[in-house]
């Protein structure tokens, strides 16, 4: 098989600041990849890279075994970048800018029939005539994820795809990205949610400060950090949460609580220590480990 | 597909973008430039027929025409790469361009010409109205075709330097009135620089507006301050230069690509 994109030592700096420290990688062809981490992990200036808008400082990235940098041609008819801001072109609508993509791609009117099902597949139809100015939020973003496609590449990478898009259009788009994955597209998604990558992608690699800390099956990742999250509802008043409970703690809203739990016996010291403070448990619900449990493990970072 | 109709198509889109971008906002890009030039010609010739000769056989209001029709292409052809370029900067959308296997080559031909376009059709629109106002001659139409094509080549060139080189919109506010503005009126369009003290005579041929709309000129009353052809190396030399340099930041990716 072959591979869809290989990241080789990918080194950038900017300035003195080393925002990504030697990128190894390789996703396969087919594969629906998730690339995971905190604000400021190095994702996006890694897509950058490799969508050619910024040049490595060392190391080498290929896609569909073309080179960024000196085949940057063929690596780009390769790939369908969605980038993570909202951009438009104020002085076109939905349809023209597509046929303008598509034309930079070197694609003439015989690709229209794939534009018009583009337009289909993202409930683009009644907005094709609209100029992107006019588009709400949402429309905006359909539209930009419709101009990766526009030159059927076999990769497309979604950068933070669903960041300020609401519950119903995420739903929907997922399933279009699904049913492109199942065709034979390499979806390659960064996100924080880590919820929509626990559900979607197959394999993951999470990012932290320019290094990769983690890269397995989805599934794995799950087993292998067996924590569990104690949901607590509480009824709080004004008394304070014992600090001897704290740094288990990962998340405080109002009056529900979550704990990370490595242990069943940190089950047990928590409720005896939330006794001792005489706080009273409304609620309680253990669920099984999520990938936010193993990024909060491996970065270390707890709220 | 052959490589070579992929690469044209590639061109030819981002050329018909260009375009229609300036299309889309004629009023702003065309008429106003018009009336601009128009308003010019009807008061400096009102004012100064009477009090400026330049060449013998020919009157003042006629004199005036081709330098505004090329001081207007230059400033326009400027005028359209440079704010293509700043606006998809500033909006973000200059990377539906860089994500694209467009080539610098590419990216610079479908800029210099649409700036070459804009810049001859605002001077067509301008020679159209001064007809109703003017017997024009034209005694040499291939030298004028000529002049338009090359300044507009050399400003348009300049408009994708300043483009690329300008990240906010009064900076490029700054090359308009700090640049554009004096090179075009110090270039003689509204008088002969044999009419300066020596001192400004010289200032003037060290701009490369003057070669332009003296060579331009000459197209029209086969009359120059310089010969044509001396006009027509110097210009074509700042264009190679300019375009050398445009081509230079474009392959490197200079301010487009981090």
């Amino acid at each position: 098989m072959k591979k869809a994109i290989v990241f080789n030592k990918v080194k950038k700096n900017f300035g003195k600041l080393e925002a990504l420290k030697g990128i190894d990688l390789t996703i396969e062809e087919g594969e629906f990849f998730a690339l995971l981490g905190p604000n400021g992990a190095g994702k996006s200036t890694l897509i950058n890279i490799l969508a050619g808008l910024a040049k490595p400082s060392s190391g080498s990235i290929k896609v569909m075994g073309y080179d960024v940098i000196q085949d940057y041609q063929n690596a780009r008819r390769s790939l369908g970048i969605v980038p993570q801001e909202l951009v438009f072109d104020p002085f076109f609508n939905v349809r023209e800018m597509l046929r303008f993509q598509a034309g930079y791609f070197g694609k003439g009117r015989e690709n229209d029939d794939w534009i018009d099902e583009v337009i289909e597949g993202l409930d683009l139809q009644d907005k094709a005539n609209t100029n992107m100015r006019m588009l709400s939020g949402g429309m905006k973003r359909r539209a930009l994820i419709a101009q990766a496609l526009v030159h059927k590449p076999p990769v497309i990478v979604l950068d933070e795809p669903t960041a300020g898009v609401d519950v119903e259009l995420r739903k929907k788009l997922w399933q279009f990205i699904k049913k492109l994955n199942q065709k034979g597209h390499t979806i390659v998604l960064t996100t924080h949610y880590l919820e929509e990558a626990e559900t979607l992608c197959s394999r993951v690699a999470m990012m932290d400060q320019g290094k990769i800390v983690a890269l397995d099956k989805t599934k794995n990742l799950l087993k292998r950090f067996s924590a569990k999250n104690l949901n607590l509802r509480l009824d709080l008043k004004d008394k304070k949460i014992p600090t001897s409970i704290q740094k288990l703690m990962k998340n405080l809203d109002h009056h529900s609580i979550s704990f990370l739990i490595e242990e069943i016996a940190e089950v047990e010291f928590i409720i005896s220590e939330l006794k001792k403070s005489k706080i009273k448990i409304l609620d309680m619900e253990l669920t099984n480990s999520d990938l936010e449990n193993v990024f909060l493990k491996l970065t270390g970072s707890k709220k | 597909m052959t490589n070579f109709k992929t690469e044209f198509i590639g061109t030819w889109t981002l050329l018909k973008k260009e375009l229609l971008r300036f299309w889309r906002v004629v009023f702003q890009t065309v008429a106003a430039p018009v009336i601009t030039a128009v308003l010019y010609l009807l008061i400096f010739s009102h004012v100064l027929a009477n009090h400026v000769k330049v060449y013998d056989n020919v009157e003042y209001t006629a004199f005036l025409i081709p330098g505004l029709i090329m001081m207007s292409l230059l400033q326009n052809a400027f005028a359209n790469s440079s704010s293509s370029l700043i606006q998809s900067k500033v909006m973000g959308n200059i990377v539906f361009i860089l994500l694209t296997p467009i080539t610098y080559l590419q990216f610079f031909l479908a800029f210099l010409i649409a700036s070459i376009v804009r810049g001859i059709f605002v001077g067509a629109c301008i020679y159209s109205f001064a007809l109703l106002y003017v017997d024009l001659p034209m005694l040499h139409p291939w030298v004028i075709f000529g002049f338009a094509i090359i300044g507009g080549a050399l400003l348009g060139t300049f408009g994708i330097i300043a483009g690329i080189w300008a990240h906010r919109f009064d900076q490029m506010a700054a090359f308009q009135n700090f640049v554009i503005m004096p090179l075009s009126f110090l270039s003689g369009v509204f008088y002969s620089i044999h009419s300066l003290p020596p001192f400004w005579q010289k200032v003037s041929q060290l701009n490369p507006f003057f070669y332009m709309i003296d060579g331009f000129r000459y197209g029209f009353f086969g009359q120059s301050d310089v010969a044509p052809l001396l006009s027509l190396s110097i210009v074509t030399f700042f264009f190679i230069v300019l375009a050398s340099i445009t081509l230079g930041m474009l392959k490197s990716g200079y301010k487009l690509r981090s």
